[in-house]
């Protein structure tokens, strides 16, 4: 699975599916079970049909038909939220494991 | 039109020494499926950074890889990933790591296995060559242990 026609195209891997999604979201929409579906089983199609090594099958979704300015600004600065810093980091990763083990002990 | 990844990805780390893409000239190695995909084994991994309840998380250059049991539920799972915005994949995981359509399309018969456990890793490796060397094989050889037959990598 690729959104990344450039990168796929130079690693050049056996076989692969491209969907023109912003990065994130390679096998589709967040709680979007029919577009989710409709990607994966395009991608598993894509096995029994690929014949030829270093075929890329392009999926025809389109992530916004109204919206495309997010081609314009996917993974350029500014694209990715400002990093923690160590501390509130090391925070949230203590508070994330709490959140299991006090939920699932043992 | 697809987006020029490359390119960004120069701009974006135009601090750092230039990436050196992994280029294939060569033709790619090639298996054929022996049969149909409805009765073959199939493995899913993801390299978005999915974690399973309260396993550590990952952190830069880190080429480790999570098992993930294949009936997680959706709140046993979490992200960790620096290099992509990970707001919609915590959200609902399916967007990088889709556990639900896999077990989906298992009960329908459209794939004939899905393995246990899936597989995650945080596709933020600068060396390729670690991912090469140290990742690649480890997860090979859970493949050839498990008896997969095909494999569907999901990236982010």
């Amino acid at each position: 699975m690729t959104s990344a026609y450039d990168i796929t195209r130079a690693v050049n891997p056996p076989r692969a599916v491209f969907v023109d999604y912003p990065l994130g979201h390679q096998t589709g929409k967040p709680d979007d079970a029919d577009n989710q579906r409709a990607i994966v089983r395009d991608a598993l199609a894509a096995f029994d049909t690929i014949s030829k090594p270093g075929t890329i099958v392009i999926l025809p979704y389109v992530w916004d038909a109204n919206d495309r300015r997010w081609e314009e600004t996917d993974y350029t600065p500014g694209f990715l939220p400002p990093r923690p810093k160590k501390e509130d980091a090391d925070l949230a990763e203590q508070e994330r494991r709490r959140r299991y083990t006090t939920a699932n002990p043992g | 039109m697809a987006v020029a990844y490359i390119p960004r990805t120069r701009e974006l780390y135009s601090a750092y020494t230039p990436y050196r893409w992994v280029v294939n000239e060569e033709p790619p190695p090639w298996t054929p499926l022996k049969k149909p995909l409805a009765q073959c084994k199939v493995a899913l991994m993801s390299s978005g950074g999915v974690l399973y309840r309260d396993q550590p998380r990952f952190h830069r250059e880190d080429a480790s890889y999570r098992l993930i049991p294949k009936n997680a539920a959706r709140a046993d799972l979490s992200v960790w990933h620096f290099g992509y915005p990970t707001k919609d994949a915590e959200k609902d995981p399916n967007c990088v790591f889709p556990l639900e359509r896999m077990r989906e399309f298992e009960a329908e018969g459209r794939i004939r296995e899905l393995c246990d456990p899936a597989f995650t890793f945080m596709g933020g490796v600068y060396s390729a060559r670690k991912v090469r060397e140290e990742l690649a094989p480890k997860i090979v050889e859970e493949l050839r242990s498990r008896r997969v037959e095909a494999f569907y990598l999901v990236p982010a």
